[in-house]
Parts: structure tokens; C-alpha cells; sequence
């Protein structure tokens, strides 16, 4: 550790009797409800995190159902109607030659959200036992997931600029279709979900089973 | 044990550490998640203000300035972010619209303005406005939910869509969203909780 700081053996605010704030890091005495400082509402562990989390998951996962099922993109050239869906649209991409960009959108609508429902449930199911994974890696793996959510938002957005492009062209005019919307909240709902997720229960479970010892 | 101003909880792992101040210059991590708790910078802040003001301004060119244009020899076509959330103001497609304004122009705005708000006075040595800490944990908590750096690559996707349809033109729109991208990110490296909270205390004793 570079700095002044010293460390107290490892203990956390809330084995010595405190909690602190997750938006300014202050601490108060245990039962405090709103952080002086900067009046954001403390809890030492948040309780009702786990509900939340599988709720927004479940919700989350409903509504991407529908996404892959239903038409992105609704294409209309002189009388004639062409519908694309998610995996439908890369495909065409990738038939142009576009191979990079068709990658770029199957990573974010594809890889990204299935890989978020899977490692959420993972790390919801995980800290609640003792469990003897590294608590390092376990927070590695809830950073990416918090980090890279954010980023299937592509396709909806590229859907969306292409309908305002071509709005008034009277060759051709692109619709959004169902899925569009469908997909826009799945994403929300499983950024809600990876939000809700207190991080410092990773670290409850973790000392009863693998040893802690200072790095 | 009782809190005090030296003691400092990790906001990702809760662990207690103990700072007599940090050396100039000097990263503070966690000594278990290896989070940053602190940095001393003490012209962060004024980087901070001054970064967020420069991409308000952006912000405004992007919103309004198409970032698009659609040229086809027929007709001509030209998109901003402003009128690609209009675009299905109505009807089953209105959730998207309001997808679009909330994440790229409402909450990235909102965002900026709770910056400097907040931090805007403390660059001038100047006690802080009221509402100063609801502005500041406000900022913190859309961070996930500003998204104009994603809607870029959208730009660029929908670009490589549409290129067999029509000749296509970045706007001036597109070049600023650049550079808000750019300057988000470094502004982001600039934000320790820890520090920030402690410069505005500092500022409120004043
Ligand atoms: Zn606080
Ligand atoms: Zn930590």
C-alpha cells in the first residue's frame, strides 16, 4: 500500500460496531439511518438485496425472451416488408462483409446479456454459504458484470438513429419493432439487478472457510 | 468504536481504514478489495468543474447539430440526437423515445449540471450552494445510466448499416459527442469518494 493510511487488521465497520456510508465513506454508529454528512440512507447490509436482485433478474429475463423473438428492425422498400431480429440483423451484417461491426453487435446482444443473467446468478447463489472462492476474483467478476451491462444498450440505440435517418425517404422507411423495446428494458432490468447487489457480501461468508492472511 | 474523521470505510468491501492524510500525489487503496479510497489531487476538483462545464457546452452542439447526414442524390437526410428521440414520440414506440432522451440527453445533462452544482463553487474558494451533497450523490448514482459514449458506437454501427443505401456524412454533432467521450473518461479518473466529500466538508466549514 502506497500512502498513510494503516490498515486495522482487516476489520469491517460492521464487526466494530459501525456502518458506513457507501456514497462518502464516512462512518456512523451502528443504527444510524441517514449518513450526516451526506444524507444518503445507510444500512449496514442492505436486507432486502438478494429479493431485488433475483426479482430484476427475473424480470429482466422475461423480457429478453421476447427481444430474440420478435423483429429489431422493420424494413419497408416499395411494397415490400422486411423484418430482421437480433441474431437476424448481425447475420446481414456479417453478409455484407461487415464482419467487425457484425461482431461488435453480437457481442453486445448476444454474449454480454447472456453472460450477465449467468454470472449474476452465480455470484447470488454463491455468497450466500461459506464458500471457498477468492473473494478477489468473485469481486473481479461483479465489477465487469456492473461495468459492461451498459453496453447492449448498441443495438437499440442503432435502431433507433436508423428510424430517424430514414424516417422520410421514400424508398425505403425503417421501423423499430417490438423487440426493440423489449430488449431496451431487459438491459435496465439486468443494470438494475447487478446495482442492486451489495458487493460487501462477498466478503461475509468468506472467513469462516479460507483463510484471509494479509496478502 | 467510535467514528471519527480519520476513519474511513471501503464503500465496496466495508473494511475500516484508518488516514492521517494522504501524500501528494499518492493513491490510497483498500488494503482487501484494492478499491481507491483516496487520492490527493488537490487540483481534482478544479479539473473536475472545469471538464464538466467544456462538456455542457458539447452537450448542447450534440443535441441540436445533426451527427448524421444521409445523402442519396433523391433527397437528403439528416439526424439529430434531439429529433432521433422525437422521431416515435407516439404510440408502442414511445418507450424507446423515452429511452433515448433519458439516456443521452436527460441524464448525461442532469449529471454535468449536479458537477458543478456542487464541486463549481469550491474552484473559486467559495462555500458551497445548498443542496451541494444531495447534487453530489445524485452525480455518483446516474454514472451506470449516462450512456451517450454507447450511443457513439451506435452512430457508427447504423453508419456501416446504411452504407449500400446512401453516401453518409458525420455531423459536427458527431465530432463533440467525441470529444465528450473523451472527456468523461478523464474526468472520471479524477473522482475518489473520499477525497471529494472531504474538500466540500472543508468548503461548508469555511
Ligand atoms: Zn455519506
Ligand atoms: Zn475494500
Amino acid at each position: 500500500m502506497d500512502g498513510t493510511g494503516h490498515r486495522i487488521a482487516a476489520l469491517t465497520a460492521r464487526e466494530a460496531g459501525l456502518v458506513g456510508c457507501r456514497h462518502c465513506t464516512r462512518v456512523s454508529p451502528i443504527g444510524t439511518q441517514t449518513c450526516p454528512r451526506c444524507g444518503g440512507s445507510l444500512e449496514s447490509r442492505d436486507r432486502t438485496s438478494m429479493q431485488r436482485v433475483w426479482a430484476w433478474w427475473i424480470v429482466g429475463l422475461m423480457a429478453y425472451i421476447p427481444a430474440n423473438l420478435y423483429p429489431m428492425l422493420l424494413t419497408r422498400t416499395v411494397g415490400q416488408v422486411t423484418d430482421a431480429t437480433i441474431v437476424g440483423g448481425v447475420i446481414e451484417l456479417a453478409h455484407h462483409g461487415a464482419y467487425g461491426v457484425a461482431a461488435i453487435v453480437f457481442f453486445a446482444s448476444v454474449i454480454i446479456p447472456v453472460g450477465k443473467f449467468i454470472a449474476i446468478a452465480y455470484l447470488a447463489v454463491i455468497v450466500r454459504r461459506p464458500h471457498g472462492h477468492k473473494p478477489s476474483q468473485l469481486l473481479h467478476l461483479y465489477e465487469v458484470v456492473e461495468w459492461i451491462g451498459r453496453w447492449s444498450m448498441i443495438d437499440v440505440f442503432v435502431v433507433a438513429i436508423l428510424a430517424a435517418l430514414v424516417q422520410f425517404n421514400l424508398l425505403a422507411t425503417i421501423n423499430p419493432g417490438v423487440a426493440a423495446v423489449c430488449f431496451a428494458l431487459s438491459v435496465v432490468f439486468t443494470m438494475l439487478a447487478a446495482i442492486s447487489f451489495d458487493s460487501r457480501r462477498i466478503w461475509d461468508q468468506i472467513r469462516r472457510t479460507s483463510d484471509e492472511s494479509p496478502a | 468504536m467510535t467514528p471519527s474523521d480519520d476513519l474511513v470505510c471501503c464503500p465496496v468491501c466495508d473494511t475500516l481504514h484508518e488516514i492521517h492524510g494522504v501524500e501528494e500525489g499518492k493513491r490510497l487503496r483498500c488494503v482487501r478489495c484494492n478499491t481507491v479510497i483516496a487520492v490527493d489531487r488537490p487540483e481534482a476538483i478544479v479539473r473536475i468543474v472545469v471538464l464538466a462545464t467544456t462538456s455542457l457546452v458539447l452537450m448542447f452542439i450534440v443535441i441540436f447539430f445533426p451527427f448524421l447526414e444521409l445523402r442519396n442524390g433523391v433527397f437528403d437526410s439528416r439526424a439529430s440526437v434531439f429529433e432521433t428521440a422525437m422521431t416515435f414520440n407516439r404510440g408502442v414506440m414511445a418507450p424507446l423515445a423515452i429511452a433515448v432522451t433519458l439516456f443521452v440527453i436527460v441524464l448525461p445533462v442532469t449529471r454535468l449540471v449536479s458537477f458543478v452544482w456542487a464541486l463549481g463553487p469550491l474552484s473559486f474558494d467559495r462555500p458551497p450552494l445548498p443542496g451541494a451533497a444531495f447534487a453530489l450523490r445524485l452525480a455518483e448514482t446516474l454514472r451506470p445510466w449516462a450512456m451517450a459514449e454507447i450511443f457513439m458506437i451506435g452512430v457508427a454501427v447504423a453508419l456501416v448499416k446504411l452504407g449500400d443505401l446512401a453516401t453518409l456524412a458525420m455531423g459536427p454533432a458527431f465530432w463533440s459527442f467525441a470529444a465528450i467521450v473523451f472527456i468523461t473518461a478523464l474526468q472520471d479518473t479524477q473522482l475518489s469518494k473520499y477525497s471529494i466529500w472531504t474538500a466540500l466538508d472543508t468548503a461548508s466549514q469555511r
